[in-house]
């Protein structure tokens, strides 16, 4: 495995919260414009690994290293790690009552970009982005008014931070379960939004239950975690093979299974 | 988070200097020649020092309370001074240019817009600063249209019969400890008179400022609103940091008659102490309006100062269809205490109340809220709403609720919703996920929970609103 032209480096990553072991000696490698799905059943360590990498308090790390464009992910804080690039499309998104999503969201992109030494939006210009990014995920401009995530259906949740993601612009997307509890148009929406990020300067990690989703995004890899480590790594095709077979033909398989980037 | 949360908290407080003005002080100690020295200072006719006199020896036979949520070592009422005006001020001065350029620093410290052009932006300010109302300004406009607006002390000069039929006609002299206190030493404070049928041209505003060590200080604000007109004061208030608490026990009474309104909003950043409680404000206030028929009163306040807050603004809905509303927003940190909250008390026919209150507590505060919502039998078909949320910020806080209700008309319909929440990990997580850092998620979150108070706010207030709740978040010291 080479570090050179990788965004994304996982060495040998152990992590538990609670004290309890979740991440178990995790490999992974991902390139810029690279789009890499992750399957596995429920409780594998899915999430976990999600908020382990976006620094989530609560979540220690044990064992191994973490490199994102080069820089130690894991010294770095939350926020840091965020404007560093980093954006995570919760599964079960949180309310935050009385503060507008466009407030919410204006200030993000604020304390992003003035991190990054970027000029200042203004709110006009700012507006015009947000409705633009409403309308690609299908949401009323009215739901910019809206305090964030407050009384949103669970579609609607997964549809606003798709729209997150579209105007803070992360160079490594991870989507946790984005197409779960979407409708079949609301799939499409989701789908049609990560392929229009899709770039050669930005990397996507989906995580998802669904093959569906997969057929419409395509990703150039796909894997398997399970209790805490990858266990198979495939293209495309193993999405269809999981389909059919589930999981449990995984269970014995030996855990070196490691992806050859 | 939580300590995180901690070191967002531990700012100083801004408004902590102190004004070298030479100023003129009595020495600690109340009795009743005291009383008669400041009723001479000012001046006052002899039915003004009779009527602090009664008041003084009704105090003498009262209890100090102690029924209220709050702890503190027992007040020496004599060691306390009764009065201290800035010595320049002996002969008032006529315009802007005779005040002393250290007092007008102070303000300008206090970002209070005495200037000229600031002036233009529409506020009239009549700035107290410890007793003696120092300039009121823009006071031609307001006479133009009837509007009276001037220090209480001069009211008692050239509005007697005003003074006399209002004063104390809301919050009787012996309506409580705090209040009898103020009728007896009162050295200052704000008179408004709006005329039949006027819509008072600006937003009236005072700022208050303790500045004399040991000073205790009494205002005493009176508001009349008469038929159908119509009238918004604002209340800024703020205090120098000492080691030795003060005492504020003010008096505020709102007069509304048959269809007027009155919309009365605070922001009070007294000095809360350090983080262990030594030196800050003790704000003892009784707020009180009377509405008439159809009439409106509306309070609004931001609370984020005092070491301890003793403060219940509130209506008495004697005139049928009469509206009181308190919208609060109650913020306790360090070691502050608060115990705040509203009486509406509902006498007339389908009178209707609203109560909206938020207590944010964080650090080892305690944040109390205590309202009344009474229905007299007279209240038929009357209404109230209450809702009284609470928000934690770590866990060393508290927050309590102390709801009371009587209803003595079965036609009246009350309603009472409380919540207690905290600022979550899962919602801290989403906004540094986002790229914020904790002290501006803290503070986001927290005007979130104050919307709807906030929206209540003359406009540029709800700004300084939200900005003061970001400094006694963020301990970003200006
Ligand atoms: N705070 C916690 N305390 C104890 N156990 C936890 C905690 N958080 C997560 N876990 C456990 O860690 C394991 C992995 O959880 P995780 O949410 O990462 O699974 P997942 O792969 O995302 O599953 P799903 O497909 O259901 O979303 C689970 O067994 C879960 O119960
Ligand atoms: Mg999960």
């Amino acid at each position: 495995m080479s570090n050179t032209n990788s965004l994304l480096t996982i060495k040998d990553l152990y992590a538990s919260v609670e004290d309890k072991q979740i991440i178990k000696g995790l490999n992974l490698e991902i390139k810029p414009g690279e789009v890499h799905a992750i399957m596995g059943p429920n409780g594998a360590g899915k999430s976990t690994l999600g908020y382990v990498l976006s620094g989530r308090e609560g979540y220690s790390v044990d064992g191994g290293n973490v490199a994102l464009a080069g820089q130690d992910l894991l010294e770095m804080e939350t926020e840091d790690r965020a404007r560093a690039g980093l954006f995570l499309a919760f599964q079960y998104p949180v309310e935050i009552p009385g503060v507008s999503n466009l407030e919410f969201l204006k200030a993000s992109v604020d304390a992003q970009r003035e991190a990054r030494g970027e000029e200042a939006i203004t709110s006009a210009e700012f507006l015009k982005e947000a409705k633009a990014a409403c309308k690609q995920v299908n949401l009323p401009v009215s739901f910019l008014k809206r305090g964030v995530n407050e009384g949103f259906s669970g579609g609607e949740k997964k549809r606003n931070e798709l729209m997150q993601m579209l105007l803070l612009k992360p160079t490594l997307c991870i989507l946790d379960e984005t197409d779960s509890g979407l409708d079949i148009d609301a799939l499409q929406v989701v789908a049609e939004g990560v392929n229009s990020q899709r770039s050669a300067d930005r990397s996507f990690i989906v995580v998802t239950h669904y093959q569906r989703l997969l057929d419409y995004i395509k990703p150039d890899f796909v894997h398997v975690l399970s209790d805490g480590k990858i266990v198979k790594s495939g293209d495309a095709s193993l999405a269809h093979e999981l389909e059919a077979q589930g999981y449990a033909w995984l269970q014995t398989a030996p855990a070196e299974d490691e992806l050859e980037g | 988070m939580t300590e995180q949360i901690d070191k967002a908290l531990a700012r100083e407080y801004e408004a902590g200097f102190v004004s070298d003005v030479e100023s003129e002080t009595f020495l600690p100690g109340l009795d009743e020649d005291v009383i008669r020295r400041i009723s001479g200072m000012k001046n006052e006719p002899e039915w003004m020092l009779e009527w602090r006199l009664s008041a003084f020896r009704e105090w003498l036979e009262m209890e100090e309370p102690d029924w209220a949520q709050v702890d503190y070592p027992k007040i020496d009422f004599q060691s306390i001074s009764y009065y201290s005006a800035p010595k320049s001020m002996k002969d008032k001065p006529q315009s802007l240019d005779e005040v002393d350029p250290e007092l007008l620093r102070t303000y300008e410290k206090l970002g209070i817009p005495l200037i000229e052009q600031q002036m233009l932006a529409g506020v009239a300010v009549d700035a107290v600063f410890d007793s003696v109302s120092v300039v009121t300004t823009f006071r031609d406009k307001l006479e133009e249209a009837g509007v009276i607006f001037c220090p209480i002390s001069e009211a008692i000069q050239k509005y007697p019969d005003l003074v006399k039929k209002y004063l104390g006609s809301v919050v009787p002299k012996k309506d409580n400890y705090y209040a009898a206190l103020n009728c007896a030493v009162f050295t200052d404070g704000s008179f408004v008179y709006i005329p039949k049928g006027t819509r008072c041209p600006m937003e009236l505003s005072t700022y208050f400022r303790i500045n004399e060590q040991n000073t205790g200080q009494f205002e005493r604000t009176l508001i009349v609103a008469d038929e159908g007109s119509h009238v918004s004061y604002l209340e800024g208030c703020t205090a120098p940091q000492r080691d030795e608490n003060q005492l504020h026990a003010a008096v505020v009474e709102l007069v509304a008659l048959d269809d007027a309104e009155i919309k009365y909003s605070t922001v009070q950043n007294w000095y809360p102490g350090d983080e262990e409680g030594k030196g800050g404000i003790y704000n003892f206030v009784t707020k009180r309006g009377i509405c008439h028929t159809n009439a409106k009163i509306s309070w609004t306040q931001v609370e984020t100062g005092s070491s301890v807050t003793w403060k219940y603004p509130s209506c008495i809905l004697k005139g049928d269809n009469s509206v009181g509303e308190f919208y609060s927003v109650a913020l306790t940190r360090g070691r502050q205490q608060a115990d705040t909250g509203t009486k509406m008390i509902h006498l007339g026919k389908n009178t209707r109340s609203t109560i909206i209150s938020k207590g944010i507590s964080a650090g080892k505060s305690n944040n109390s809220y205590r309202g009344l919502v009474r229905m007299n039998p007279g209240a038929k078909g009357a209404r109230n709403f209450t809702q009284c949320d609470s928000l934690l910020i770590g866990d060393k806080c508290g927050a309590h609720t102390f709801p009371y209700i009587e209803s003595r008309n079965p036609s009246a319909i009350i309603e009472h919703e409380a919540t207690t929440s905290k600022v979550s990990d899962e919602q801290m997580f989403l906004c540094r996920q986002r790229g914020l850092d904790p002290e501006k998620a803290v503070s986001m979150i927290v005007n979130g929970f104050c919307k709807e108070v906030f929206k209540e706010l003359p406009m540029e207030f709800a700004v300084e609103a939200g900005k003061l709740l970001e400094i006694s978040l963020e301990g970003s010291v200006g």
